[in-house]
């Protein structure tokens, strides 16, 4: 049984539909709404999204890879760590292409270094459980999605007495990013298309403050097309009614309360912190790091290693690509010096950044 | 002694008895039984087409193959690519000290196989060992020599505006099938590897379309994506495919969004991408389809008049975006 | 990657589970939700359940997520 045409989806054209009504009723005004998740990024670009939609309906990304928003200093922490002899680093895959201020895990991996590339921190612990010898650092980046798993690695390492698993942390929280571009001021946002398995674990009811405080249209959304067509068309009609709240559209996985037994993991073993982002600066208590207790098994504390400051890279417009304020072909080495091939900043070594993501799917 | 040693390497009697133990035993043939430096072959008339392909794959046995099926396939297709029909294979055999002999049997009985419903002789070959740790258990170079018949004309400058391009069946199932045993993944997959040699299917869709087959590819490592952008380039047309089209098994679909895979891009060892006149695309799709190894067959895009080279997918939902070609291996995700 | 399709219980031990996508399997630690059973759909994350739902409700996501996924075909 094969779809014999290739026209879009019943459900598809009557939201694309509902789109085109409500982006008429706000018309000749733009809106601009923006997402914070990188496989929003991907998605929309993948399914052709974006130029389906009516010119006066803009979608922006924002900080929303947990890749591409690390500091430099993290990765050459990393390197620095991965350098010693006895110490293996585990990462998730993406990590091991970013440029820090003068190599990445990838070429130290060739030049000898242990990288291990894992899709779960439970593999790194299963690593320093089999090799008792060695050090096992786990990379940890990523936003509240992740950080429960990481949160439950740690405690289990802490429960079995492994000395030789450490953490190297640089997991952070996404409101107070979006806060942070809200009170910038810099680009004029209509609505946020709020990140579909963040909110799995934060709940919905974390946006409120904000929706109420800048007075923006937040819907939680999916990551299929019909998802994301879905929370645009929700937006439109909080904007077109003048009525900002938060929605949830990704009602299958999604409630106002979220995971309350991984926020408590979570708690656990972490507390906020500032933490730096990479071209948005130090955003207030918008990281975590390991309580006291944990110290032990903290990277940076057992290594004794210190993140160094971070470094400008010339020419590299990620940041502002981050805050939204330009669109990736408008970074001057985009798809010049700056490719997949030979990436200079995180936004297109990410298989989630938004450079990346316009350089594969995106007119050039 | 059940195990490759070094000196079944070193040219003395060992090999000669590990080669006539194992290798002419079974592939035994007029062209190699003298075992002399050279095979003496002669060839059919017509265009020689000449290929050579070296395998590292790891593991040497997965779901649906070994190193052994895929080192004949992967040359055979290469020949079938070329509009040739594939003769004769070399066999080169690298193997590691140690590696058991009942493995090396079961690698050439796969070979043996292989090469027999591909309808080719294997005709020469050589045999190294290296010491433990310097090869994967085994590595293997088959070069390939086959004979293009009068008015085929296979190349991908050929591939012109309205044409068809069709697949002989879903994609991404090697790939995936290697990935599963891919250590450190603890991931368990119903996916076999569709590793086959194409030499006939591929004759069936000549007899169909004739001249108007323009070009022919095999899509192994960088999946279609890789081919389809390489077509593009060469013809200097823009190629648009259809995503609600191209055959992909819901497992395999599964599986690429559990590893974070675009099974555009995967590896596979059985299929081909056909480009050919629109004319003669329902008979090459009838012909597909009543072989065996094309039953799932599709046509998935069509070259466009624009000459830009790019290729773009519509997407299922019917919005549009470019098609690139990879950049080494594709990177796990998480986010 | 966010994996938004819902994985089903096949296998429960203690904290771990053994999760089916389409046929594929893997692990998954399932300490993070609330009384996981078998044949309860998840949402998988690093290799960690964050989220369950019953059967009944997959059945809605998993549609969608057929119709979404390329052409089907006999095989």
């Amino acid at each position: 049984m094969s779809n014999s045409t290739s026209s879009p989806l019943p459900r598809v054209a009557d939201l694309l539909r509902l789109i085109e009504e409500r982006a008429a009723r706000v018309a000749p005004r733009t809106v601009r709404f923006m997402e914070v998740c990188g496989t929003h990024t991907m998605a929309m670009f993948r399914s052709g999204i974006r130029a389906m939609l009516p010119p006066n309906v803009k979608l922006l990304s924002g900080p929303g890879c947990p890749v591409c928003v690390t500091p430099m200093g993290m990765v050459d922490a990393a390197l620095e760590i991965v350098r010693r002899p006895g110490l293996c680093l585990a990462t998730f895959g993406d990590m091991v292409r970013v440029p820090g201020s003068s190599s990445s895990l990838e070429r130290a991996k060739a030049e000898g270094a242990d990288v291990r590339m894992v899709y779960s921190p439970l593999d790194a612990l299963k690593l320093a459980e089999s090799e008792p010898q060695r050090t096992v650092v786990f990379f940890a980046i990523g936003f509240e999605t992740t950080t429960p798993a990481v949160a439950a690695t740690v405690a289990y390492a802490r429960d079995r007495g492994l000395s030789n698993m450490l953490f190297l942390i640089a997991n952070k929280v996404i409101p107070p990013a979006m806060e942070a571009i809200l009170a910038g001021g810099e680009v004029k946002l209509d609505g946020f298309l709020c990140p579909g398995h963040v909110s799995v674990i934060t709940g919905s009811a974390i946006y409120e403050p904000l929706a109420a405080r800048y007075r923006v249209p937040c819907v939680v959304t999916g990551f299929e097309a019909e998802d994301i067509l879905e929370g645009i068309a929700m937006l439109l009609l909080q904007v077109v009614e003048s009525d900002p709240k938060v929605e949830i559209q990704y009602k299958r996985w999604v409630h106002r309360e979220g995971n309350a037994k991984a926020r408590e993991r979570v708690d656990e073993v972490f507390r906020p912190c500032d933490a730096a982002w990479r071209g948005l600066g130090t955003i207030p208590m918008s990281g975590l790091e390991l309580r006291p207790q944990l110290r032990a098994h903290d990277a940076l504390a057992a290594l004794d290693i210190t993140v160094p400051p971070e470094l400008d890279n010339p020419g590299c417009s990620c940041g502002e690509v981050l805050r939204g304020l330009i669109e990736p072909p408008e970074c001057p080495l985009f798809a010049d010096r700056c490719t997949p091939a030979t990436p200079v900043g995180p936004c297109m070594v990410s298989t989630e950044g938004s450079c990346a993501a316009y350089y594969k799917y995106g007119e050039r | 002694m059940d195990r490759i040693l070094l000196a079944h390497g070193g040219g003395g009697s060992l090999t000669k008895q590990l080669i006539r133990d194992m290798v002419v035993s079974r592939f035994g043939n007029p062209a190699l039984a003298p075992l002399s430096d050279s095979a003496l072959l002669d060839l059919p008339p017509g265009r020689v087409a000449f290929t050579t392909d070296s395998y590292v794959v790891k593991p040497l046995r997965f779901r649906g193959g070994d190193i052994g099926r895929l080192a004949i396939s992967g040359t055979v297709n290469d020949l079938a690519m070329a509009g040739a029909k594939p003769l004769y294979i070399s066999l080169g055999l690298i193997l590691e000290e140690g590696l058991p002999l009942d493995d090396l049997a079961a690698i050439l009985d796969s070979a043996k196989a292989t090469a027999d419903e591909a309808g080719v002789s294997i005709v020469c070959g050589d045999t190294k060992v290296v010491e433990r740790g310097a090869a994967d258990g085994c590595f293997i170079n088959t070069s390939g020599i086959g004979v293009i018949p009068e008015g085929v004309n296979i190349a991908m400058e050929r591939a012109a505006p309205g044409d068809a391009i069709l697949v002989n069946g879903p994609l991404g199932d090697h790939g995936v099938a290697i990935m599963s045993e891919r250590e450190g993944l603890s991931f368990d997959t119903p996916v076999s590897s569709d590793v086959a040699p194409l030499a006939g299917l591929v004759a069936a869709i000549l007899d169909a379309g004739g001249e108007a087959v323009h070009a022919l590819r095999d899509p192994t490592r960088g999946g279609l994506g890789m081919v389809v952008c390489e077509v593009a380039e060469a013809c200097h047309r823009d190629i648009e495919l259809d995503e609600a089209r191209i055959p992909v098994r819901p497992e395999v679909q599964g599986a690429c969004d559990l590893l974070g895979l675009d099974p555009l891009y995967v590896a596979n060892e059985g299929k081909v991408v056909v480009v050919c006149a629109e004319a003669v695309a329902s008979n090459v799709l009838t012909a597909m389809r009543a072989h065996p190894l094309g039953r799932s067959a599709a046509v998935i895009g069509r070259v466009l008049d624009g000459a830009k080279g790019r290729v773009t997918l519509r997407t299922t939902i019917g919005g549009r975006r470019v098609v690139d070609p990879p950049y080494g291996e594709q990177l796990p995700r998480i986010c | 990657m966010c994996l938004s399709v819902p994985a089903k219980i096949v296998e429960l031990q203690g904290r771990l589970a053994t999760v089916d996508v389409m046929g594929n399997r893997r692990e998954a630690d399932v300490s993070l939700v609330d009384d996981p059973q078998l044949g309860d759909y998840v949402l998988v994350h690093a290799g960690f359940a964050i989220e369950k739902m019953t059967a009944e409700d997959a059945a809605e996501s998993l549609r969608l997520w057929e119709e979404m996924a390329r052409v089907e075909f006999d095989q």
